[in-house]
């Protein structure tokens, strides 16, 4: 019966005229890859430009001459970097999750996500539009509100460290950016930015994060 | 954990009382909320709309004093922001100057020249004014604001506007206050020009900034009809002195008396100032509220099986939003004013707020048994989800202590608005949102039961459930038992459903269009009633254009006096001055002690050119500031860094001073040499420089304008595609030749792109794919003609025909059989001819097996091992060749129906004899030599079938029980102790369980003997389970012996029948399931829990039952103790599919919906909305992907998140034909009948993937 026709499907898949699904599955995973990179560098770029506004409008009056301009108003390579970042961030977490064989499963929706992406965007606002009285308790505040967002929101230690590794590598380099003069902070007080930067980045992690992993939940496979 | 325990039942009954009393009294309830709703807000009263302009008060100057910080108990009603000291008293002083009478020798510069000249005296006497009383001497430098530098980024306009001094501008500042650069320059008006932005200006100009008025109003141009120059001194006071002003107005009235001048002086306004929101803060605002709206729609979009999702979620919102108004409200009310922005905070709250509780309990309460009560099930849903909700909230206000003792203000406050909120929240849950949802529940009851009465009114009860979801029709069976099939009248009452989710759409766009048209008049209003706005502009047009269109003036309507000065601010002066004599009638004090330098007064008719001009006085000048820009005291404070926002000024009555410069003295100023060579325009053109620098500053904010708004239109275009590429209706994408209308798509919308996986055809049935049956290597398939194929699972290679209607020998019906890519004839080796040689069989059918590998050859090159071995049958078959007409691509061997001998039969027409199923049509078709149709017909059709190892068990509506061969095709045996047709067949082991239609379960047992001697054996009961041949290849005969039969076990037709780990499993019309043990074929349990028939059960090895019923309910059991682990409620109408993995069970309904449950709690994850038809066909490859049929094709999706992975398109043309039956194999292909068509789909791209 069964043993008398030749061999199974799975033992030798050549003889089937199907190569269709070879390789489309390799084109999909790249274009897959492609794509999934470029909504997380649009979507990277794009929360740059917001959050460097309300930065540059911490120090700004009411009538600022020329609005427009203050949002390209730090260096051009600051939005680009940002995208690339968070394109990284975007698809290494769900690398790690897939690698480290748990699937993250918490709250794996996208309301959950758009929640995780404006207590980020507060997260910015408060620390650009509440005065604190000194920077501890802004580093404080904004340390627990970001572990407050990874607890919410994500829940993998695997997220957690990365973000902290992340965030520490990101402070550091901003670090010896500055101090070797190639990029200045445009605020005077330099420790109110230094103050805020790991917290920031590292919610800025967590929140690239989840929307990558959201994002590799849904698998784009286009065939062209 | 005890106490927790206890706790946790507490809240749990508690909640479980609360939904009850919900449930009872919704209509009081809902009044109640209402009432607390509206009193919590009413505090919001007071507050004032967002959006709005600046607001005004106005006191009077008599007894005015600087107002305190803290509002005593005032019998006058003031606003809120009327508190302290304003950051300046505006002083204006008015210059209303002419040249008059005109005469013919001055030129059009002399009509603002002299008059603007006289400003320097003006500003001088200003300056030097000193009022000394019994308090002391107070001058204007005491008095004034004093202001520093200017911002950093306005050094060009340091030359005009004053630094490190008095705040007091006026045109001479052009000119820095010097009349000897007056004099010198050689071009007025392109001074004033010079200092005009470029671009476009939302703030104030400069030019309006000195002047005071706006710039038509002035006059300086060189083609001013009017000849009247108007212009301002502004003097910002820091402090009130009434003395010093008093002083002031008396000698510059004195001074320059305005003859006819009628303003009041009695009131002065203060203005308070909103926060400005600029486009640096507009951004991030509009991103925020672009997240939050992204929040609230994928939330909202997650509510389901409730009667109108759109009502519940739009009750979720608004228990959001007045939750939040509650808060501040409430804030308010206990004297907590919102210092914080609300419109930036409030995305925020919403954010924190969320929500999920809202998705909860609609979750929780829609998975309740749907025959309960209505307030049962909301009880029960509350008590369900009270624990969590009740941690939930407990965790949140945590946090929120924690952000309250941050201690940082803003935080503080917003933590404190969140708490309040978060608790009024947690009530409106509890009490509105709980009570809607009630409400829609009772409504959904309702509806189901108006919708089910006809359905199963209308439908003949007995139906076996394995033929109810076809749509065959029922052909007509002479059978006692008549089963009508599924009548299309379930699935007309399914039309209006597909035609639902088309009004449902359109209701949404509807919805979409009202916030949009809403908007659009929200921003309108905004803009009409703006104080800059186009109202102003509009009546400023039509009273300029009824002043040009009626140069003699009083030709529309006269504007308004007092009040409505705003409503027509342009009204001209002249139009103005028409007007006046009836006020004149009453003559100021003032006015009549100074009247002598009033010389144009008496011409009352300003007539000819040589006519003095009047200086006209008009109602609109007592508050002039008022046709500024709104923005105008703002941009002049921001200049020095000082804002308004929320803060006011007070703005006092404006001095009037006239000037009369009479005809001998406007030559007096110096003129400029340059002033004669100004083109003197004699007739006054209508399109001035200023009107055409308007025009331009117009076009330029259109094109803007519209660019930007394709811009954005743009953006949001991309963004909803991003966001949602769901097709509403009509396919946005091109996909090529796929265009058969919706593509399916997942829960997200999400349609991925048509694979390019060929799957692979086969063909050979003539008509629809009834039974389908796989032991993984193997495949049978039985179409509605009777035609049972068997197929190589592997290579899609048709292996054996069987055909039933072969009655006259070596005229049997032949069908092609085109497999996948195998191409050949074989028409002689496998033909049997049976009554030629009934003794020869052995060695013939011995070598049948040996005949499948070699289908791919010719026939001709297989003629000689068929002949070697079989060559008496061969010439039977080349006649039987020469009887072929129609040619295939690829003959198969249609392997006869045993035909056993008469001798051998007990019912010798009907024996062996394969059956032309019961369609007349097919039969001509079928059997040209079909002999004996009427016989044939009596077979019965195969209502079941099963496949194990090589045998295929078909069971029959005459009660017939059948063994095939299923590699040779010939009849095993076969047993015809029941009359009533089989339903239902389950095949293990050696045992074959049927079921039949009159609820009896037949237990067989299938036994391989040693061919010699067990005839007799198998004779002793007569039952005619004969061994049709003694051919059988390896010698083994095959008797099917009824060891057990239970005659009522149930008590009407078994519906479903599944067999697994040694227990059967039967589903009956009579609403109860039971379990026999294989073995023995003893009833273990009867199983009771649906309140409809039996149409869907599952059991595995892993001893996992489902059952589902007619009433949409889905029940788990416990195998070994017969109790019910759970009871979910999942669809509307029959459960028509059940599947269990790990993890999950899946289930799928006549409402066309998958739903995928979690097996431990019974919690429905997702559902998938299957296209109509096509909602039973499902299959499970692994414990992650599942496998569902549609409208000629199949889609994967992956079971743990719902992804649609891809989608298979079967066959080329597809005229919508769904699939209905779907089989996994073991090596991962999927198996689907596509009308006649088998189709053979491999997933070896999903299977990486799991791997």
């Amino acid at each position: 019966m069964a043993d008398s026709t030749p061999g199974g499907y799975g033992s030798e898949p050549g003889p089937r005229p199907a190569p269709g699904p070879y390789i489309s599955a390799v084109t999909n995973r790249t274009t897959n890859l492609v794509i999934r990179g470029a909504m997380l560098f649009s979507v990277g770029v794009f929360l740059a430009l917001v959050l460097n506004l309300l930065q540059v409008q911490r120090n700004v009056t009411l009538f600022p001459p020329d609005v427009i301009s203050s949002i390209f108003s730090s260096a051009w390579w600051v939005p680009p970097c940002c995208g690339t970042a968070s394109a990284l961030i975007g698809l290494l977490y769900p690398c790690i999750d897939s690698r480290l064989g748990e699937p993250h499963r918490f709250k794996r929706e996208w309301s959950s996500v758009m929640r995780c992406v404006a207590v980020f965007v507060g997260i910015n606002h408060a620390s650009a539009k509440v005065d604190f009285a000194n920077n501890v308790q802004l580093s404080l505040t904004l340390a627990a509100l970001s572990v407050g967002l990874w607890w919410s929101f994500d829940r993998s230690r695997s997220g957690f460290s990365l973000g902290v590794v992340i965030a520490l590598l990101a402070t550091l380099a901003t670090q010896l950016l500055v101090y070797n003069g190639v990029f200045q902070y445009t605020s005077p007080d330099f420790l109110y930015i230094r103050s805020w930067l790991p917290c920031i980045f590292f919610a800025g992690v967590i929140t690239m994060g989840n929307i990558g992993r959201q994002l590799a939940l849904l698998t784009v496979m286009l065939i062209s | 954990m005890t106490l927790r325990e206890r706790l946790r039942q507490k809240i749990s009954a508690a909640f479980y009382h609360h939904g009850l009393l919900c449930a009872s009294y919704p209509v009081p309830i809902i009044l109640f909320t209402s009432a607390s709703i509206l009193t919590c807000c009413y505090p919001l009263l007071r507050l004032p709309l967002p959006g709005t302009g600046p607001v005004e008060f106005t006191t009077a100057v008599r007894g005015y004093a600087s107002p305190s910080h803290n509002p005593l108990g005032d019998p006058v009603e003031r606003p809120d922001w009327y508190r302290g000291p304003p950051v300046a008293y505006i002083q204006q002083v008015l210059v209303k100057a002419a040249v008059s009478p005109w005469g013919s020798n001055l030129l059009p510069v002399d009509a603002f020249r002299p008059p603007l000249g006289q400003v320097f005296t003006l500003l001088e006497e200003i300056r030097n004014h000193v009022h000394s009383d019994s308090s002391g001497v107070q001058s204007l430098e005491h008095l004034c604001l004093q202001v520093t530098d200017l911002l950093p980024g306005l050094r060009r306009m340091q030359t005009v506007l004053p630094e490190h001094g008095c705040l007091l501008v006026s045109p001479g500042n052009y000119w820095q206050n010097q009349q000897e650069l007056f004099d010198s320059d050689p071009d007025l008006l392109k001074t004033v020009q010079k200092h005009e932005p470029k671009g476009l200006h939302t703030s104030a100009t400069l030019r309006d900034l000195l002047f005071g008025v706006p710039g038509k109003h002035t006059g300086v141009s060189h083609y001013s009809k009017k000849r009247v120059v108007t212009y301002t001194i502004t003097i910002a006071l820091s402090t009130y002195d009434a003395g010093f002003l008093g002083s002031l107005r008396a000698r510059l009235k004195q001074l320059h008396p305005s003859a006819n001048c009628s303003l009041g002086e009695e009131h002065m306004v203060h203005v308070h100032f909103k926060e400005e929101i600029g486009i640096a803060e507009l951004i991030p605002l509009v991103t925020t509220y672009i997240i939050l709206f992204a929040y609230i729609y994928f939330s909202t979009r997650k509510i389901d099986m409730v009667k109108s999702k759109w009502g519940l979620a739009l009750a979720a919102v608004v228990t959001v939003l007045s939750s939040l108004l509650m808060s501040v409200g409430l804030c308010t009310l206990f004297g907590l004013t919102p210092t914080l922005n609300g419109g930036e905070i409030f995305p925020y709250l919403v954010v924190v707020i969320g929500l999920e509780n809202v998705l909860v309990l609609t979750k929780s309460v829609v998975s309740t048994p749907v025959d309960l009560e209505v307030k049962l099930r909301i009880a029960q849903g509350l008590s369900n989800e009270s624990w969590s909700i009740m941690k939930n909230m407990a965790t949140e206000l945590c946090i929120i202590l924690i952000g309250y003792f941050t201690l940082v203000p803003a935080i503080q406050e917003f933590c404190l608005f969140a708490v309040v909120g978060l608790v009024s929240d947690f009530f409106l849950q509890m009490f509105f949102f709980t009570t809607v949802l009630s409400i829609d529940i009772r409504r959904m009851e309702l509806a189901d039961l108006n919708r089910r009465l006809p359905a199963e009114a209308g439908l003949p009860p007995p139906k076996p459930g394995p033929l109810r979801p076809r749509e065959a029709p029922p052909p007509p069976r002479p059978s006692p038992h008549t089963i009508t099939l599924q009548t299309p009248a379930f699935r007309n009452l399914r039309l209006p459903k597909r035609l639902r989710v088309v009004y449902f759409l359109a209701r949404t766009r509807l919805a979409q269009r009202i916030i949009m048209v809403g908007t659009v008049i929200w921003i309108g209003i905004l803009v009409y009633t703006d104080p800059a706005g186009l109202r102003t502009y509009l009546a400023a047009q039509v009273s300029e254009q009824s002043h040009l269109g009626d140069p003699g003036g009083g030709g529309g309507q006269p504007p308004h006096l007092g009040g409505m000065a705003p409503v027509f601010p342009g009204g001209d002066p002249a139009k103005a001055l028409s007007v006046l004599p009836a006020r004149e009638a009453t003559p100021l004090p003032e006015n009549q002690s100074q009247r002598h330098l009033a010389p144009g007064r008496v011409q009352e008719q300003p007539r000819g050119p040589p006519a003095a001009t009047q200086v006209p006085w008009g109602a609109e000048d007592e508050e002039g500031w008022r046709r500024l820009s709104f923005r105008h005291w703002p941009s002049l404070f921001s200049y020095y860094n000082i804002t308004l926002a929320k803060r006011y000024i007070s703005i006092l009555p404006v001095i009037p001073v006239t000037l009369h410069l009479g005809p001998q003295e406007a030559p007096e100023t110096p003129r400029h040499p340059q002033d004669a060579r100004l083109p003197p325009d004699p007739i006054p053109k209508f399109s001035s420089p200023d009107l055409q620098a308007a025009d331009l500053t117009l076009y330029k904010v259109a094109a803007l304008g519209l660019a930007a708004g394709v811009l954005l239109v743009l953006l949001l275009f991309c963004l909803y595609r991003v966001l949602c590429p769901r097709n509403y209706g009509q396919n946005g994408v091109s996909h090529g030749r796929r265009r058969r209308g919706d593509l399916p798509c997942d829960d997200y919308g999400y349609s991925p792109p048509v694979s390019e996986i060929s799957p692979l055809l086969l063909r050979g049935h003539s008509m629809d794919i009834e039974c389908l049956a796989s032991d993984g290597m193997l495949l049978a398939s039985c179409c509605l003609a009777g035609q049972i194929r068997v197929w190589d699972a592997q290579t899609g290679d048709c292996l054996t025909y069987i055909v039933h209607i072969s009655i006259s020998l070596g005229c049997e019906g032949r069908d092609p059989c085109v497999g996948g890519d195998s191409a050949s004839e074989d028409e002689g080796g496998g033909f049997p001819f049976r009554r030629h040689a009934p003794p020869l069989r052995p060695p013939l059918f011995t070598d049948q097996p040996d005949l499948t590998p070699l289908i791919d050859t010719n026939f001709d090159s297989r003629l000689p091992p068929s002949s070697v071995h079989a060559a008496p049958p061969r010439g039977a078959a080349f006649d039987y060749g020469g009887l072929v007409e129609r040619a295939y691509t690829e003959h198969e061997p249609p392997s006869p129906a045993a035909y056993p001998s008469p001798s051998y039969s007990s019912s010798p027409p009907t024996a062996g004899f394969a059956n032309c199923r019961r369609s007349p049509v097919e039969a001509p078709d079928r059997g040209f030599a079909c002999g004996p149709p009427p016989a044939a017909e009596w077979e019965g059709s195969v209502w079941a079938m099963e496949l194990r190892g090589n045998l295929i068990a078909a069971g029959r509506s005459s009660g017939k029980l059948q063994l095939w061969d299923a590699v040779e095709g010939s009849l095993r045996c076969s047993n015809e102790e029941g009359a009533s047709g089989i339903t239902a067949l389950a095949f293990l082991n050696n045992r074959i369980v049927a079921a039949r239609l009159d609820g009896s379960l037949d237990f067989f047992t299938v036994e391989l003997n040693k061919p010699p001697g067990l005839l007799q054996y198998r004779g002793a009961p007569g039952r005619g389970s004969m061994p049709p041949s003694p051919c059988y290849s390896s010698d083994d005969l095959i008797s099917c012996q009824l060891t057990r039969s239970v005659l009522c076990a149930h008590q009407k037709p078994i519906t479903v029948l599944r067999a697994a780990a040694g227990r059967v499993v039967t589903g009956s019309q009579d609403h109860t399931v039971r379990v026999y043990r294989l073995d023995d074929s003893c009833c273990l349990f009867t199983l009771q829990g649906h309140s409809g028939a039996i149409t869907a059960i599952y059991i595995d090895e892993t001893m996992v039952l489902a059952s589902g019923g007619q009433d949409g309910a889905i029940c788990l059991w416990d195998v070994l103790t017969g109790s019910r682990v759970s009871h979910v409620y999942g669809h509307r109408g029959d459960v028509t599919s059940l599947v269990c993995t790990n993890t999950c069970v899946i289930s799928s309904g006549l409402d066309d919906l998958i739903c995928i449950w979690d097996r431990s709690t019974g919690i429905k994850l997702y559902s998938i909305q299957q296209e109509v038809g096509c909602g039973d066909s499902l299959g499970v490859i692994s414990d992650s992907l599942l496998v569902t049929g549609g409208q000629g094709c199949v889609s994967f999706w992956d079971l743990n998140f719902g992804d649609l992975l891809q989608t298979v398109y079967l066959g080329q043309t597809s005229d919508g034909q769904g699939v209905r039956q779907l089989l996994v194999l073991d090596n991962a292909a999927i198996v689907c009948d596509f009308g006649s068509e088998l189709s053979l789909v491999y997933v070896p791209s999903v299977l990486e993937k799991l791997d």
